[in-house]
């Protein structure tokens, strides 16, 4: 332990990074699709949790956690499909409905998953890419599991589809301007339920890492915020599919620098060094925020900017 | 002429949220029936659970204090078209603002210490919501997800002042603040088991129905939050208002940390978090931010939430059953906000 000293916190950062972050990613990509289209859903948090609870159960029950992440996500879009469709309705408030949907949801996974909480259920493999290296710290932080691959990919997809493809184009057009997709004949509500659908279904995969994965487990406590943190992050990446990847892992290694600096030793601080995601947030925020424009970036449609 | 269309302006909601209640119940009933249970029994035993014998309703009213308090934090701001949903960080910042003013005066008569511990938790927790209206009005930032920021913020200037600088080194495995002294502690409201938050939430209702709809003060906000550009052109002073009304929810939300601290735990820890600001932004949602509809819709879901318990060993069902409760009464609410002015035979009573 001692040889590693310093190495191993930024190690332990770099794996956290990468370990912390993913569902970070993952809730934070379906975030982003939704906002493109001009919605916002705070309750991703329920979503996450539903996720978590659906992935381990079903994993459990079937012995298969890749059916798991699947089910997952499929409650998540039902979760986000609900919200959307809701929010269609005329002055039917989304801010609000994420908050009901962020309890509805947490609440709903909590009494469906209390029989989950002792069982284990099988885990997703992860795949070694340490196994070069003799300091067990790096080959620790080096086994990645394939959900982060499997984020990479969709990272770099979503923003390829959005930028040139024909639903991506539809899905920014209705996220930029209401008015100009009517008069092009744009079903609004239909874009924007299946983009937070599709977002709701990228969370609940998001979630099954948590209970599949790291931290490995279902109980009521799992969720520290990811999900609420989304729409943050969003804002952070303003609005690119692939700068949610890189905010991700900042955010993953933020919360992992607390943790890695205890284990040398540092234990002031903990508790702030895991607020940092947060405080960064709120700076990016009121640096880019100004109430001669609107926030750089940001879909007209999205009343966060407003 | 003036009456029935008054009658008709209360009618509306009053009809509107009886329905939705309704309809939650009817929702929730065939939740519960898929799970197993009898609807009916289960609506018997939360009844009896929540208001069923002076115990019960004192177990309920103890739970509907705070979300009184912090349902203004978002009703209030809601006046001004603000959606603010800052209310934990205000109960926390709060509490632990008055659990260290109690600690900086050991030999002080409880009666200050206590008046002291209100006013300081109602400062700490006006400013720390009034961060977001601020942000809001002077650099346009989105005053939701800033407040939902600061909540976060707040837990871990919690957290991290508990485990170190204002750490009880005997508070073991739960890192707090020393207890301010049992003298210093809130009593009971005489012949109950009731502490004095019940006294102070309904105070802090009253008090802010008045405010807003009885002052000058309260109809400038009515027409800022209608519309900031007419305000503007009338010469309304729209970012002292927002100031103002953030500072004076926060400090319900203070007071309520500081109820928590004074009256329940004595001390200053991570129990401050217990999602009372999350449940208050529903109970102002429900009341349509009305400080005086807050009331009884706090009671509704604070027997809502003390009938968990009995739930869970009447019908074994899991605890999380009233969240799920919870959270479809606020989905068909936030709903029926649609249905507003839809029905022509309230419009023409209203009319004639």
């Amino acid at each position: 332990m001692m040889e590693v000293g310093w190495w191993g916190v930024l190690i332990a950062v770099l794996g956290g990074a990468i370990r912390i972050g993913t569902p970070f990613l993952f809730v934070s990509l379906g975030e982003c699709l939704t906002e493109k289209s001009g919605r916002i859903n705070l309750g991703l948090e329920g979503t996450l949790v539903m996720g978590a609870m659906t992935g381990y159960a079903i994993a459990l029950h079937s012995g298969s956690p890749w059916l798991g992440v699947l089910c997952a996500g499929l409650a998540g879009a039902v979760l986000g499909a609900l919200h959307s469709w809701l929010c269609s309705f005329q002055r039917v408030n989304d801010i609000a409905v994420g908050i009901a949907m962020m309890l509805f949801g947490t609440g709903l996974a909590f009494f469906l998953g209390k029989p989950y909480i002792q069982p284990s259920a099988p885990r997703l493999p992860s795949i070694d890419l340490g196994g070069w290296s003799n300091v067990p710290q790096l080959s620790a932080a080096l086994q990645i599991n394939a959900l982060f691959l499997i984020g990479i990919v969709v990272a770099i997809a979503l923003g390829w589809i959005l930028k040139n493809t024909s639903w991506g184009l539809k899905v920014r057009v209705v996220g930029e301007s209401a008015d100009a997709a009517r008069a092009l004949g744009l079903p609004i509500d239909r874009i924007r339920i299946l983009s937070t659908a599709q977002g709701g279904f990228l969370a609940g995969i998001g979630g099954s890492y948590l209970s599949l994965y790291y931290p490995f487990n279902w109980s009521e406590g799992l969720s520290s915020g990811q999900g609420l943190m989304a729409v943050a992050l969003v804002i952070f990446a303003r609005w690119q599919p692939l700068a949610c990847l890189w905010v991700s892992l900042l955010w993953g290694g933020a919360a992992a620098l607390g943790p890695a600096l205890q284990s040398v030793g540092i234990t002031y601080g903990y508790y702030i060094f895991n607020a940092i995601p947060y405080i960064m947030t709120l700076a990016v925020m009121i640096a880019t925020c100004s109430p001669r424009r609107n926030l750089l970036g940001a879909p007209h449609e999205l009343t966060v900017t407003r | 002429m003036d009456v029935p269309k008054n009658l008709h302006k209360a009618l509306e909601p009053f009809l509107i949220i009886v329905g939705s209640l309704s309809v939650s119940m009817v929702l929730f009933g065939g939740f519960v029936a898929v799970a197993g249970a009898n609807p009916i029994e289960v609506y018997q035993t939360m009844y009896r659970a929540a208001f069923g014998s002076s115990f019960s309703w004192q177990n309920t009213l103890v739970r509907a204090a705070p979300l009184m308090l912090t349902a203004l934090c978002t009703a209030l701001p809601g006046y001004l078209g603000l959606i603010i949903i800052g209310g934990e960080g205000a109960v926390v910042i709060g509490g632990l603002g008055a659990a260290l003013a109690a600690l900086t005066m050991p030999t002080a008569s409880p009666m200050v210490v206590l008046a002291t511990m209100a006013l300081v938790g109602m400062v700490t927790g006006g400013i720390w919501l009034a961060i977001g209206g601020a942000l809001r009005h002077y650099r346009a930032v989105n005053e939701t997800i800033s407040s939902l920021l600061l909540n976060y913020i707040a837990i871990a200037v919690l957290n991290h002042l508990v485990t170190s600088t204002f750490r009880d080194p005997e508070s073991l495995n739960h890192p707090s603040t020393h207890h301010i002294g049992e003298a210093n502690m809130i009593g009971l409201i005489p012949g109950t088991t009731l502490h004095w938050g019940l006294a102070f939430g309904v105070v802090a209702c009253v008090l802010a129905w008045f405010l807003m709809h009885r002052t000058v003060f309260g109809f400038a906000s009515q027409i800022a939050g209608g519309n900031v550009r007419a305000a503007q052109i009338a010469g309304l002073p729209v970012g002292r208002l927002i100031l103002i009304v953030c500072v004076v929810a926060g400090a319900a939300g203070g007071l309520a940390g500081m109820v928590e601290v004074a009256a329940i735990h004595g001390r200053a820890n991570d129990t401050l978090n217990a999602n009372y600001g999350y449940a208050g932004i529903l109970v102002a949602f429900v009341a349509r931010n009305n400080p005086l509809a807050i009331m009884p819709v706090a009671v509704l879901l604070g027997g809502i939430r003390a009938s968990s318990g009995l739930l869970q060993r009447a019908h074994e069902l899991p605890d999380a059953t009233v969240l799920v409760m919870q959270g479809i009464i606020f989905l068909v609410i936030l709903f029926s906000e649609t249905l507003f002015g839809r029905f022509s035979k309230l419009q023409k009573q209203g009319v004639a």
